[in-house]
């Protein structure tokens, strides 16, 4: 269970003349979930395209499943690749294509798979993250951004990853929705056993999801740890974005937050 | 990641187990996920469907790792529906609930509109050039407005649109000119060689050019040009949302973005067009020197005579009309994106043709009223 899904060692990033990155070092455990918090520009979105080996460092190395990301063979490469699943800020939907197409894309790809099967897993993919079946032939942009993040997160789950990534998961969404998107995230971690690796502005989703918490500021990750831990820092960056929430982070409130969602999800069911 | 050929302990694996002579209890282990099952989904389908037509029950504590696929499989095997006598593994109970309830046919395609293509398209054709007259209906109402407001005239858009659609295609038209003008003055002077009309090159040239082909060429170049360009970058700002942005900033669309564009090509396409003419005319001088020996300095010299002042006028005038057409084609395709790439592609496509056939079409109108004028 503790062997290490994603290591990053040695990171230098150099963007448009920029330093973002000085010798980062992270590593994300199996099965838990790791929030990147940090102020803007710290590069936490520039972090997380490197260990999705959307761009490559200056210098350092991204060993993604024990595979080193720009470097290892091709076959390899696509085992991460199918191994991950990416929930991008916008959902990145294919705006040419209906949810339903968006959903099966990935398994097409795959090509393993009959087509009636394919129907079926993508209209099950999408029932379990909540999408009735009458949105399946809407095109992306007739949905509201709930439903975006909805069915990003169907096809980023349908290849059933061990990886997923997620950019700012509620960003853009009210806090009823925002709410519900976290506890599905909950259950779906739960039944896939799930590593995490989130990008996020929002205390509620740190305290409702995150094992551990890493910094980023000064060019490096600051400080890494439980959330409780990482709340009584005494830093700048983390004195502000904890500010008015201390208590809603030490160790009880965390407990009788996530108590709360817990009972919300036992309810709404 | 195992070496192929070795068994895998984690395979999806059924097997039949005990009761002898009766029907059987079906066990399954190892690993039923997407990964696992990929490639034998078909052969494990019907093998559970054989099963179960048998089974008294089935066992499956013995699944390592079950996910959507896995689950999916069995659900098939059994008909969608739950057998008797299944044992489970608790944390796999909420999945086969879920598949019991979750809808798994698709809703039908909505069906495209009925009637004839024929009579769509005419539609379509139609909504176009209703909406396109709007659309040039509100530019003049802009103009107006500018004309009585002149501090609202947006003069920096207009000048970099004729920088970027005039200036920036210079060297793509010279080209193309240069080399037309050289193909054209070859064929010709082959003919008239025969007839021994070697000085009516000057007066072929001369007026094709000015009058039909420098406007033309040009135009057609400028729609594939800057026109798709226009689209493209309408569309994106309907994408983006930055039309909506400017929309509730209180700035017109038309007067900002569509009125600078027709201005400028309205400006820049007679500019580029004498420029075209020009160097076609160099290319037909170079080729007349090379296949009839005819003087440089006699070409010029000929030239005013053979082309009436009228043609002139008229070329300019044509050039005009068809750079504030293909400004309004293309604005009107950009503004008509709907926010997603296919919509986008499609639009820029329908942009780039339609307003070279719309030149083509005003040009086509013009010889024949012209012809009747008697010019």
């Amino acid at each position: 269970m503790n062997s290490t899904a994603i290591q990053v060692s040695g990171l230098h990033t150099v963007m448009a003349g920029n330093v973002v990155h000085d010798g980062l070092d992270l590593s994300v455990l199996e099965g838990e979930t790791l929030a990147l918090i940090g102020g803007s520009g710290s590069g936490k979105t520039t972090l997380l395209r490197l260990m999705l080996g959307l761009m490559a460092p200056q210098a350092g190395e991204v060993r993604v499943l024990g595979h080193p990301l720009g470097a290892c063979a091709k076959r390899d490469l696509e085992l991460v690749q199918h191994r991950r699943g990416v929930l991008f800020q916008q959902g990145a939907l294919f705006s040419a294509l209906p949810v339903f197409d968006n959903v099966a894309l990935p398994l097409r790809e795959l090509d393993a798979f009959p087509k009636d099967v394919v129907r079926e897993m993508v209209m099950f993919a999408l029932a379990a993250v909540g999408i009735a079946a009458e949105h399946a032939n809407k095109m992306p942009a007739e949905l509201s951004g709930g439903m975006v993040k909805r069915v990003a997160l169907a096809r980023a789950l349908v290849l059933g990853p061990s990886l997923l990534f997620l950019d700012e998961p509620t960003a853009g969404l009210d806090p009823e929705s925002a709410k519900a998107f976290v506890r599905l995230i909950r259950e779906l971690r739960r039944s896939m056993r799930l590593t995490i690796v989130m990008v996020t502005h929002d205390v509620d989703v740190l305290c409702a999801l995150a094992d551990r918490v890493a910094v980023l500021a000064d060019r490096r990750v600051i400080a890494i740890g439980p959330l409780p831990e990482v709340a009584r820092l005494d830093h700048p960056f983390v004195r502000n974005f904890f500010l008015g929430h201390q208590s809603q982070c030490a160790e009880d409130g965390l407990r009788s937050y996530r108590q709360s969602l817990h009972e919300e999800a036992l309810h709404a069911d | 990641m195992n070496a192929p050929g070795s068994p895998d302990p984690e395979a999806p694996v059924l097997l039949e187990q005990g009761a002898a002579g009766g029907p059987g209890i079906w066990a399954a282990s190892g690993n039923w996920t997407l990964k696992a099952l990929a490639g034998r989904f078909a052969e494990l389908e019907r093998q559970i469907g054989a099963a179960a037509r048998g089974a008294s029950g089935w066992d499956l504590s013995g699944i390592v790792s079950l996910d959507g696929t896995g689950a999916l499989l069995l659900w098939r095997g059994w008909g969608h529906r739950r057998p008797g006598g299944l044992a489970l593994r608790p944390e796999h109970e909420a999945i086969f609930g879920a598949l019991a309830t979750a809808p798994l046919v698709p809703p039908k395609p909505p069906r495209g509109q009925a009637g004839p293509a024929l009579w769509h398209a005419l539609l379509g054709v139609a909504d176009h050039v209703l909406e396109a007259t709007r659309l040039l209906g509100q530019l003049c109402i802009d103009i107006l407005r500018w004309a009585s407001h002149p501090r609202e005239v947006a003069w920096r858009e207009i000048s970099a649109n004729v920088y970027r659609a005039g200036a920036q295609s210079l060297p793509i038209t010279g080209l193309v000119g240069f080399l037309v003008g050289l193909t054209l003055a070859y064929l010709t002077a082959q003919q008239l060689k025969t007839f021994g009309a070697d000085v009516f090159v000057v007066n072929i040239l001369g007026i094709a050019v000015w009058r039909e082909l420098g406007p033309m060429l040009a135009a057609i170049l400028i729609a594939g040009r800057s026109g798709s360009a226009m689209t493209a970058q309408l569309g994106v700002m309907r994408v983006t949302q930055e039309l909506d942005a400017l929309s509730v900033m209180g700035i017109s669309h038309t007067a900002r973005l569509v009125l600078p564009k027709v201005l400028a090509l309205a400006v820049a396409l007679p500019l580029v067009t004498v420029w075209t003419s020009v160097v076609m005319l160099a290319g037909g001088m170079l080729a007349a020197k090379a296949q009839l020996g005819m003087d440089p300095l006699q070409f010029v010299r000929a030239l005013p005579a053979a082309v009436p002042y009228a043609n002139l006028a008229l070329g300019f005038c044509k050039a005009a009309a068809f750079g504030g057409l293909v400004a309004l084609v293309a604005c009107h395709f950009g503004l008509r994106v709907r926010p997603d790439t296919e919509s986008l592609a499609a639009g820029t496509t329908s942009s780039v043709v339609s307003s070279i056939t719309a030149v083509i079409m005003l040009d086509a109108l013009v010889a024949v009223i012209f012809s009747d004028v008697g010019i």
